[in-house]
């Protein structure tokens, strides 16, 4: 086990200097330096000022100097202030991470919760109308424009029928309520965002669980139960169930890139104080520690979850435990 | 054989609808200045936000523009983005897969560990970061896309050269003396290349979806110039008293990206010569 788990931490550092680099260089495709901005603004700059502002920023020297001088900052989590307000970006993309980690746990669940047993069920009963409508919704869902998704959910869940409340995670007025009354409001104000968010998920996961059914149901053990006589759900829950649900542990890991970049979008389109909306805004005023900040937590978001999805599946599954290692 | 796959192709009946409607939305595309009624960057100030009427059957903006003609010439953008989009995820995937797949050992987990790195940024997030820094053009938009969607296809493209690698018909060029580039490019790849066509058409649904959210976010093709996403992002700002300017250019990019999904689906099925035997 702690051999297992410190090889998959060695292997993660490349990955994390990979990650600071391609954020270093994204930065760096800025045209134009603090420098030249400045210059923009007041023509009458002297040369000499200009180098001292260089200086200032650390842009006269090389990029490997400047990369490395970057790095150690980050390593101690440092990761400048904001062009936009002046406040250490840090604190900003902390104040705003549970709420967005709130959210993608939440959808997370919801995939989870939805789409195995549609996934088992369709499996068990290959080409049954169940089967059928779950094909085409697989393929609505990888090839809907989610962001559509939410406008048409707004028009006819928010403005044309009133039932729920189309921005933002609470309604004016919250402190007034009690607090069965705010848990309400709350769950009023997340049922569409998680909802549409989930929704690209839950196609790919119904159709990952029905084929690692299909899969299992194929296998000697299965039919070697069912000549033992044992009863059909016997051999459905406890002998098949199990064994095609591992691999959709994995999966748990693969789904949280998009989860989170889809943030983006529906944190912006529903007014959502996470994460998301942060980035989009700080894209919008190129605030570039902002972004910058963003990118590098977003990736090793990503990596803490591919790491919990895996040690997840080496946990449930004791055959790695004995032959794969890594 | 080219019949027979086309054979098993036309069998799939959601494949030939997907197949007819990729060629429609190619033909509006060529035509366009033929089929629109009116030219989508024509401002009209009597005929804003106007519900969609036997003269305006998409309805109007809020400049009075024609709806219709506005989603007619965001087909243009959003071919041209996918294709090369797709283009550049594929070659650069190709090619970084089949070196990595060929010479194997340090160059191998070189190039892998980029793909793990890549894979490790949510998606949207890096190419928003790119876009942002770069001032977004369309030309931006493409490479950027191109560049952040290459990494499936390495993994695919080195898993089938690992496996063809090992092939006597390789071995045997190998053994006559023939360049590593020769064998990957005359010998290898076009073994690979069902795969890849397969890949293609999945990358072309999903760059579109891509070009349609960025512009939807702002940072993607710039107005006026007609896009998908981009008539979603004005109508969003109208849309409790315009439905039709989200609705329609929604359909457009739901349809296409479909029909893409659809075809590659298809193609997987068709390209695949483990299926041939059966059902013919």
């Amino acid at each position: 086990m702690f051999s297992y788990l410190f090889k998959r931490f060695f292997l993660m550092i490349p990955i994390l200097i990979g990650i600071t680099f391609i954020c270093f260089i994204v930065i760096n495709l800025a045209p134009g330096s603090p420098a030249v901005f400045h210059e923009e603004f007041s023509p009458k700059a002297s040369p000499e000022a200009i180098e001292a502002l260089k200086k200032l920023y650390g842009l006269d020297k090389p990029f490997h100097e400047r990369y490395l001088n970057w790095l150690k900052m980050v390593v101690t989590l440092d990761l400048g202030n904001s062009f936009v307000d002046g406040r250490a970006v840090k604190d900003k993309i902390l104040e705003r991470l549970p709420i967005t980690i709130t959210l993608n746990l939440l959808s997370l669940l919801f995939i989870f919760s939805i789409s195995i047993p549609i996934g088992v069920y369709s499996a068990l009963k290959p080409g049954s109308l169940i089967d059928r409508i779950l094909t085409i919704f697989v393929f609505a869902g990888f090839s809907v424009p989610t962001f559509w998704l939410a406008l048409i959910g707004m028009i006819i869940f928010g403005v044309n029928l009133g039932w729920l409340p189309i921005s933002g995670i609470q309604s004016l007025g919250v402190e007034e309520m009690s607090l069965k009354e705010r848990i309400i409001d709350w769950i009023k104000h997340l049922i569409m965002p998680v909802t549409i968010m989930s929704f690209a998920g839950l196609a790919g996961m119904s159709r990952y669980a029905r084929s690692s059914m299909l899969e299992v149901l194929k296998q000697d053990y299965i039919r070697t139960a069912r000549a033992k006589g044992l009863p059909e759900n016997i051999i459905i829950i406890k002998h098949a169930l199990r064994n095609a649900l591992l691999p959709v542990v994995t999966l748990l890991g693969l789904a949280i890139p998009g989860l989170i970049g889809g943030s983006v979008i529906f944190e912006s389109i529903f007014s959502i104080p996470g994460m998301g909306q942060l980035f989009y805004s700080s894209a919008m005023a190129r605030d570039y520690p902002t972004i910058m900040g963003i990118l590098i937590i977003g990736a090793l978001l990503t990596l803490i979850g591919n790491l919990l999805a895996d040690i997840a599946y080496f946990i449930v599954d004791p055959r790695i435990r004995v032959k794969k290692d890594v | 054989m080219f019949k027979l796959i086309l054979l098993r192709i036309l069998k799939n009946k959601l494949a030939v609808i997907g197949l007819i409607f990729i060629s429609i939305i190619f033909i509006i595309a060529l035509l366009a200045p033929f089929i629109v009624p009116y030219d989508p960057y024509r401002i009209n100030v009597y005929k804003v936000l106007e519900a969609p009427s036997k003269e305006h059957i998409f309805g109007t903006d809020e400049l009075g523009r024609d709806v219709f003609s506005r989603v007619i010439y965001g087909a243009r953008v959003t071919l041209k983005v996918g294709i090369i989009a797709m283009g550049i995820a594929i070659i650069t995937g190709t090619l970084l897969g089949s070196i990595a797949g060929y010479y194997g050992g340090f160059i191998d987990a070189f190039i892998m560990r980029i793909v793990d790195v890549m894979l490790s940024f949510p998606t949207l997030f890096l190419i928003l970061a790119i876009v942002a820094v770069l001032e977004p053009n369309i030309y931006i938009i493409m490479v950027v896309i191109g560049l952040t969607g290459w990494m499936d296809v390495a993994r695919l493209v080195r898993a089938e050269v690992l496996s063809l690698k090992e092939r006597e018909f390789v071995l045997a060029s190998k053994a006559m003396g023939v360049s590593s580039r020769r064998i990957i490019f005359r010998h290898i790849l076009p073994n690979a290349v069902y795969p890849i066509i397969v890949a293609a058409t999945f990358a072309m649904g999903g760059a579109i979806l891509i070009e349609s959210g960025l512009s939807f976010l702002g940072l993607g093709i710039q107005p006026p110039e007609p896009s998908w996403g981009g008539i979603l992002s004005t109508g969003k700002d109208y849309i409790t008293v315009a439905w039709w300017m989200s609705f329609f250019p929604g359909i457009a990019i739901f349809l296409s990206v479909l029909s893409f999904n659809l075809l590659g689906e298809a193609l997987r099925d068709a390209l695949d010569p483990k299926k041939w035997a059966e059902n013919i």
